[in-house]
């Protein structure tokens, strides 16, 4: 018992079950505790399972054969690979999709986004029509919708629309020419490098003249960007034997066209849903951020005599940066998670590849803990990326 | 904090899937010690053998399905002829007859069933988890099937091989081969051994192709009737049934006659239940050796009084070939009864007088050139 005489402060100190810190740090303990037994009872029920059926976990499938075709890969990739290049085929392809989709859809969701508080009535009410019908209705069905009833509707091959003379569209997709390397590729190299390093020189010069002479140069020094490598490379280009790049046109040869880019009607079909639902979403955030910024910093840099493009570049969108980048992450998110929809309508995503996998194989449990897998690095680089982006647009505090 | 986050995260990940790598090895290892006494010249001996023994208990899941009252059936749900969920939700189609075989043979009445849908992702996923209880869903008998998903397959209830089906206007015959359709676009079901079986198939006759896989079989016959592909694979039955069904115009499309694989298509069951595995191989037995003697859903009752030996062990009016599966003796007869033999459950759904037409082929009695063929019930 305390001594009653001398109540010091601390002896009459809340008792322990009613400490904060106390019960804060006890009240982590126990949820982690209750965690860990709750995934140590699932796993050994698992285990039990397993062991009752006789099956055999563990990681030594994927350096079989996988003997199964993939339609679409980034990577060279025959049946006779192993099953963990397969894996990466899907893994590259997922990839591709949710780069390409997060760009295109950041795009359509900033433009719809400003378009949904422009003073133009026309252009404000088709976007918030586009936002309510897309951001109402499900993915799923959206992209039925655009592989049935859009890509797969285009002409048949024999019929095929013929664009510029030698870009073709049907409804086996679209074929683009397409330069490929020769054998003098390799002597044009460093010629390429250098254009990169020059342009990247530009950049650091024209931003140290800029700061010494305390405003904007004029727009059109940025040409440079594009003239400086683009001459660089060209001399180069000039001094080579012969190309070192041939245009692969493509041709029609026996049943389909050979040869050329192909953007496949599945990877159409699949990009185009997921830019135009993400986009919707992307839109509503924007238009958020927007009017999350003080009416009278749009009126004080009217007063200042910016043009309205100015006003929305220089003052609105840097702060509005600060409220969009947080939900526009989870878009992100949802964008490269969603693509897993692509098995549905034949685009050999990770998703698609992992279940002929666990098909052929049986193993449920590592193909499942495979794709979560590489879900969870998509996403958490993902996310990692924009909250460094974050960070950088914050604001600063001194 | 969110640097935290994700470094708790990062290692949750990577425990669990220590977790899964490190369960590599592990089996039920029973060790069983058995004094094998060796008759031999040499000095008297005693060796010993270890075996590795499976914790099993055969009868288990028969008698879980007779205390509960009735049977589970794993099926497809939209393969017509085969699975196939009807508007009123009642299932018709032939692996769903010898569902309600099996549940005749085991209560004595055809209608104790229920019936679950599977996908081909599903299916033995189904069958592993004890959701089902037997499975009955055009799945072909192979050996990883059968001892990596530790399954045990009953006897083949239908012989089936991969087939092409293409566009009469390609142009294309029924003597097409592989070969002409080099370059071709080729539509086919994830999940499946179709897709293994076309890589092979087209890498032997060295054509290119590109596959192009669909989660869902109306997905890529929609995709092949649009002409998104130049081609479509999978089993003859599901191509001759799913070509009538789904086509927009059946009569432009061709079946190869190429055979680009052997598939047996049988029920399964866990391995370890061995009881309901007898039931099952039995009562399909029992329909084809009825077939075999004439007997039908019709005749079977001017059979019971037959003098015939084999026809009285059938239909349980002899003999206790029932009593040793664990059920009523006249089980073969209560399957025939209500369901009917081999040949008719057939032609029920595939026969003549469907819209498939699907000849009897490889599927008739072994007397008239096929491999239906029971062993005997003595």
């Amino acid at each position: 018992m305390a001594a009653p005489a001398a109540p010091s402060l601390l002896r009459t100190a809340i008792p322990l079950w009613r400490d904060l810190r106390v019960l804060r740090v006890f009240s982590q303990v126990v949820f982690v505790v209750v965690v860990v037994l709750v995934g140590a009872r699932l796993y050994a029920n698992m285990r039990a399972n397993l062991e009752r059926q006789g099956l055999v976990t563990g990681y030594d499938f994927l350096g079989n054969p996988a003997s199964f075709d993939i339609g679409e890969r980034l990577i060279p990739y025959a049946a006779s690979d192993t099953y963990g290049r397969a894996f990466l085929v899907g893994v590259l392809n997922t990839v591709m999709v949710s780069i390409i989709g997060i760009a295109l859809a950041t795009v359509a969701g900033v433009v719809m986004g400003v378009a949904r508080l422009s003073p133009n009535w026309l252009i404000r009410q088709i976007a918030a029509a586009y936002v309510l019908l897309i951001r109402n209705t499900p993915l799923l069905l959206q992209l039925f919708f655009w592989y049935f009833g859009v890509v797969i509707q285009l002409p048949k091959v024999k019929q095929s629309i013929a664009l510029l003379g030698s870009l073709f569209l049907n409804q086996r997709g679209l074929y683009l020419p397409w330069p490929v390397p020769t054998e003098t590729f390799d002597g044009w190299k460093p010629y390429l490098m250098a254009a990169l390093i020059a342009s990247f020189a530009l950049w650091l010069a024209l931003n140290l003249i800029q700061k010494r002479l305390d405003r904007p140069l004029p727009a059109w020094w940025g040409l440079g960007y594009l003239l400086v490598p683009a001459g660089i490379a060209a001399l180069g280009w000039a001094l080579a034997p012969n190309a070192p790049l041939a245009v692969d046109f493509p041709v029609l040869k026996g049943l389909n066209f050979k040869g050329g880019l192909r953007v496949t009607p599945e990877l159409f079909a699949l990009l185009t849903g997921l830019v135009i639902y993400t986009g919707a979403f992307i839109a509503e955030v924007v238009r958020a951020g927007i009017q999350a910024v003080s009416k009278s910093q749009t009126e004080a840099a009217r007063a200042l005599g910016l043009k309205p493009m100015q006003i929305l570049r220089l003052v609105i969108f840097p702060q509005a940066l600060r409220v969009i980048i947080p939900p526009l992450t989870s878009q992100y998110l949802n964008l490269a998670k969603n693509s897993t929809l692509a098995v549905a309508i034949g685009y050999p995503d990770l998703y698609s590849v992992s279940g002929t996998i666990f098909n052929q194989t049986g193993k449920a449990v590592e193909v499942v803990t495979i794709i979560m897998g590489s879900y969870l690095v998509v996403s958490l680089t993902t996310s990692l990326l924009m909250n460094i982006y974050n960070k950088r647009m914050a604001l600063v505090e001194r | 904090m969110k640097r935290n986050a994700y470094i708790t995260m990062g290692a949750l990940t990577a425990v669990a899937l220590v977790l899964v790598a490190c369960g590599g090895a592990a089996t039920v290892e029973v060790e069983v010690t058995r004094v094998v006494e060796v008759t031999s010249a040499a000095p008297a001996a005693t060796s010993q053998v270890q075996v590795q023994v499976q914790v099993v208990t055969p009868g288990e899941r028969m008698q879980t399905i007779k205390d509960r009252g009735n049977l589970i059936c794993g099926v497809h749900g939209t393969f017509q002829g085969f699975g196939y969920v009807e508007a009123d939700g009642s299932y018709t189609g032939f692996d769903v007859e010898f569902c309600k075989a099996w549940a005749a043979a085991i209560f004595g009445d055809a209608t104790k069933v229920e019936y679950r849908s599977l996908t081909a992702k599903e299916r033995f996923t189904a069958l592993q988890t004890g959701e089902v209880d037997v499975l009955s869903r055009n799945s072909t008998w192979t050996l990883t099937r059968d001892v990596d998903l530790a399954l045990t397959f009953g006897p083949t209830t239908f012989y089936d091989g991969q087939a092409m089906m293409v566009r009469k206007d390609l142009p294309a015959t029924e003597e097409t081969t592989l070969k002409d359709l080099e370059g071709a676009n080729i539509c086919v079901q994830t999940g499946t051994t179709t897709e293994l079986n076309l890589t092979d198939q087209m890498k032997a006759a060295g054509a290119e192709y590109t596959p192009v896989v669909f989660e869902d079989n109306d997905a890529a016959f929609a995709a092949y009737d649009e002409g998104r592909c130049d081609a479509i694979t999978s089993d003859r039955s599901q191509l001759a049934t799913l070509r009538v069904a789904k086509m927009k115009n059946p009569d432009d499309h061709v079946i190869l006659s190429v055979v680009m694989s052997k598939e047996p298509l049988a029920p399964a069951v866990l391995q370890g239940d061995d009881r309901l595995a007898d039931v099952v191989h039995w009562t399909v037995y029992g329909m084809i050796q009825a077939e075999e003697l004439g007997i039908t859903s019709q005749n079977v009752d001017s059979f019971l009084t037959s003098a015939d030996p084999v026809v009285k062990r059938l239909l349980g009016v002899e003999g206790e070939m029932g009593a040793k599966l664990g059920l009523s003796n006249d089980f073969i007869y209560q399957v025939i009864k209500q369901v009917g033999n081999y040949g008719e459950a057939y032609d029920r759904n595939l026969g003549p007088d469907t819209p498939y037409q699907l000849a009897r082929g490889q599927n008739d009695l072994w007397t008239n050139g096929g491999l239906m063929y029971a062993p005997p019930i003595r």
